[in-house]
């Protein structure tokens, strides 16, 4: 077992015959996801990598049987892609695209609300479950098949702490990359919630950074309700106050949002925090053997 | 991205808000004209993106000719935590009565637009909401409706007992609202929002920040970019597609991805150096790209090592490899760099940079050790 994407994963790609869209479907189906449809406005009947390309996601639902979307096109026209895989019926919305503005994701996550529909991202690198399907662009070599759940709001960083659990001698159950800014469908609780009912997954590794209190709130919530072993990180321990450091939701705003804060109230709720990546791993390694 | 306040009361302005009569002014005879036409005694305010402007002596009330030439010579020559003055806003002096805050963000937690209110004028907000988070009134709005006019009035209505102000402050609110989501607004500040002796409301002060991925849909924001009090590399590597905040160490770090940027300046720190900076080369990024982070980062002259640490996904190492040896044959580096390039076409990358004199680094704990001991 892992969480939201497997081997029953039917993926559409919306953007599929741009630059990052082509070449990654190409990685994804290397990966071994089930990439059923693509999607580009007027490019309708076209293949890429030998994939159907459709003009909407509609008709790529109607045809295939796609129930997974993810999100390729540029900022300015993700916000109507998101809304068109949601209109379509797919029940998991990967958005890959980057630079949305924030009040859009105020109104989409209140579209969401009542259908049956979840949101990744925006600005994710994407999940992977191990062995199972990747669904994004992280690096699929770095993967294998394992216990630790992994969710984090950067992307390369990711990369570093998956590759370590891997060279520790671990795995990964899923790893979800939950973007960079400052409103995202899917927070790190929703995930918790999740891997609490995942039976692969021993131990969750949380990675967080500077920028508002969503590692506060999940770390409360480990606290109370979740019972299997978190272990953490917090990038940013360096940052400047007042300064956006990429991400956009990456900045600390007066006082509050700092990395120190995040790891006490983290420690404070029983998550052992890993100094370095490579600490982390340790970490994890101690625990489970 | 920030505005000053006199293009924040501009924009109030466009969208009904009351503001006191004002004039920004750059040198000191454009300030003693102002006056002459407000009136005195008038208000002096340095225009700098930093707040703590009074306590710097950045605020002055010139009751007399002469005072309003001591303190404009005064502010438009001073240093405000680093930044220059170069802009004052010359206000007509406002009898006041009494002082509020009215803000607006997006609450990030309960992800919708929330307004706040609070009795207390000219507070620091965040402050507030540590210390007396009960002071501090919030309405939300509907994402998909906007805010209702009785949400509008609930704010109003905490803030003040005389119906016709709390009225008068609702309308504002309406405005602030539609303001804020119109023009893609991070942030929106009345502080003070005040009561004059007439009863009327006016904002004495705003404040609004804007979204930076909103900006693309907004070219007259973008427009009112104060290009001169935003740090000059800043803006050059935003015009390069790269992320750079300037630190005060000595060891340059250039990184693809930002929490692994943020994680390396940690990691230098953590072993017992100082970073220089924060850089985000990005993902695909192209031998351009690079030589432009380079050219960048050597602009800064603490700078005594560099330190390359990129895992390629998308960002391939070659190119980045290819970027280094450019940058190296064109800028003419002395300093020491040591790399470490892992992921796609790492290989590539390393029959590149054979030759090159880098210092190679396994990982990235042993190329944050490695440029420490360089420094030694």
């Amino acid at each position: 077992m892992s969480i939201l994407v497997d081997k029953n994963t039917r993926l559409v790609v919306q953007g599929i015959t741009g630059r990052d869209g082509s070449f990654h479907t190409g990685q994804m189906i290397k990966y071994g996801t089930s990439v059923v449809a693509g999607v580009t406005p007027g490019k309708g009947g076209m293949k890429v990598e030998g994939v159907p390309v459709f003009n909407s996601v509609d008709d790529a639902v109607k045809e295939t049987d796609a129930n997974t979307a993810v999100i390729f096109v540029p900022a300015k026209f993700a916000v109507s892609a998101i809304y068109e895989s949601i209109d379509a019926g797919v029940k998991l919305i990967v958005c890959i695209a980057e630079g949305l503005p924030t009040i859009e994701l105020v109104k989409i996550t209140a579209f969401l609300k009542d259908k049956d529909c979840r949101l990744v991202g925006p600005n994710s690198p994407g999940i992977v479950s191990a062995g199972e399907a990747k669904v994004g662009i992280l690096p699929g070599h770095i993967f294998k098949k394992g216990n630790v759940g992994v969710i984090s709001r950067s992307g390369t960083l990711t990369y570093e702490i998956v590759d370590h659990i891997t060279k520790a001698g671990l795995g990964q159950s899923t790893c979800i990359g939950i973007g960079g800014d400052p409103i995202i469908g899917t927070k790190f609780i929703d995930c918790l919630e999740l891997f609490a009912n995942d039976d692969d997954t021993e131990a969750v590794v949380v990675v967080g950074e500077i920028g508002g209190r969503d590692e506060q709130d999940t770390a409360e919530y480990v606290q109370k309700n979740f019972k299997k072993p978190v272990f953490g990180f917090i990038a940013g321990k360096t940052a400047p106050a007042d300064k956006r450091m990429g991400h956009a939701g990456a900045i600390i705003s007066g006082s509050s949002g700092t990395a120190a804060e995040k790891v006490r109230v983290f420690k404070e709720c029983g998550i052992k925090v890993g100094e370095t990546p490579a600490e982390v791993a340790l970490l994890v390694k101690k625990t489970l053997s | 991205m920030k505005v000053h306040e006199y293009q924040a009361k501009e924009i109030f302005k466009k969208y009904g808000i009351p503001t006191p009569k004002e004039k920004m002014c750059q040198r000191v005879d454009e300030v003693i004209a102002a006056s002459a036409e407000l009136g005195l005694p008038c208000v002096i305010k340095a225009q700098v993106h930093v707040g703590g402007r009074g306590k710097a002596g950045g605020i002055k009330i010139a009751k007399t000719e002469q005072e309003v030439k001591e303190y404009a010579k005064q502010i438009l020559s001073m240093e405000i935590k680093g930044l220059p003055v170069k802009k004052v806003l010359v206000s007509e002096a406002i009898a006041i009565a009494s002082e509020a805050y009215l803000g607006i963000i997006n609450d990030r937690t309960a992800k919708k637009t929330v307004m706040m209110a609070c009795k207390e004028g000219g507070v620091e907000i965040e402050e507030v909401a540590r210390k007396k988070p009960e002071s501090i009134f919030k309405v939300y709005a509907d994402p998909l409706v906007g805010l209702l006019p009785h949400k509008a009035r609930q704010i109003g209505l905490f803030l003040y007992d005389d119906p016709k102000i709390a009225f008068a402050c609702a309308d504002i609110t309406s405005k602030l609202y539609k303001m804020f989501i119109e023009m893609d607004s991070s942030l929106a500040e009345i502080n003070p929002l005040v009561v004059t002796n007439s009863g009327e409301l006016i904002a004495l002060d705003a404040k609004i920040n804007f979204d930076d991925n909103g900006l693309q849909r907004h070219p007259e924001i973008e427009a009112m970019r104060d290009r001169e009090s935003e740090d000059e590399n800043e803006l050059m590597a935003r015009e390069c597609d790269l992320s750079y905040v300037k630190l005060d160490g000595n060891i340059g770090c250039v990184v693809n991805g930002a929490g692994l940027a943020m994680a390396t300046m940690d990691l230098v720190k953590h072993f017992g150096g100082e970073p220089a900076n924060f850089l985000d080369i990005g993902g695909s990024s192209s031998p351009q790209k690079v030589k432009n982070a380079l050219e960048i980062l050597l602009r800064d002259k603490n700078v005594q090592v560099i330190f390359f640490n990129i895992f390629g996904g998308i960002t391939r190492c070659d190119d980045v490899a290819n970027g280094i040896l450019e940058a190296k044959k064109e800028l003419n580096i002395k300093q020491p760099i040591v790399a470490r390039l892992t992921g796609t076409n790492e290989d590539k990358a390393m029959e590149i940079l054979k030759e090159a004199g880098l210092i190679f680094a396994e990982s990235m704990d042993d190329g944050a050790k490695k440029a420490i001991e360089l420094l030694k």
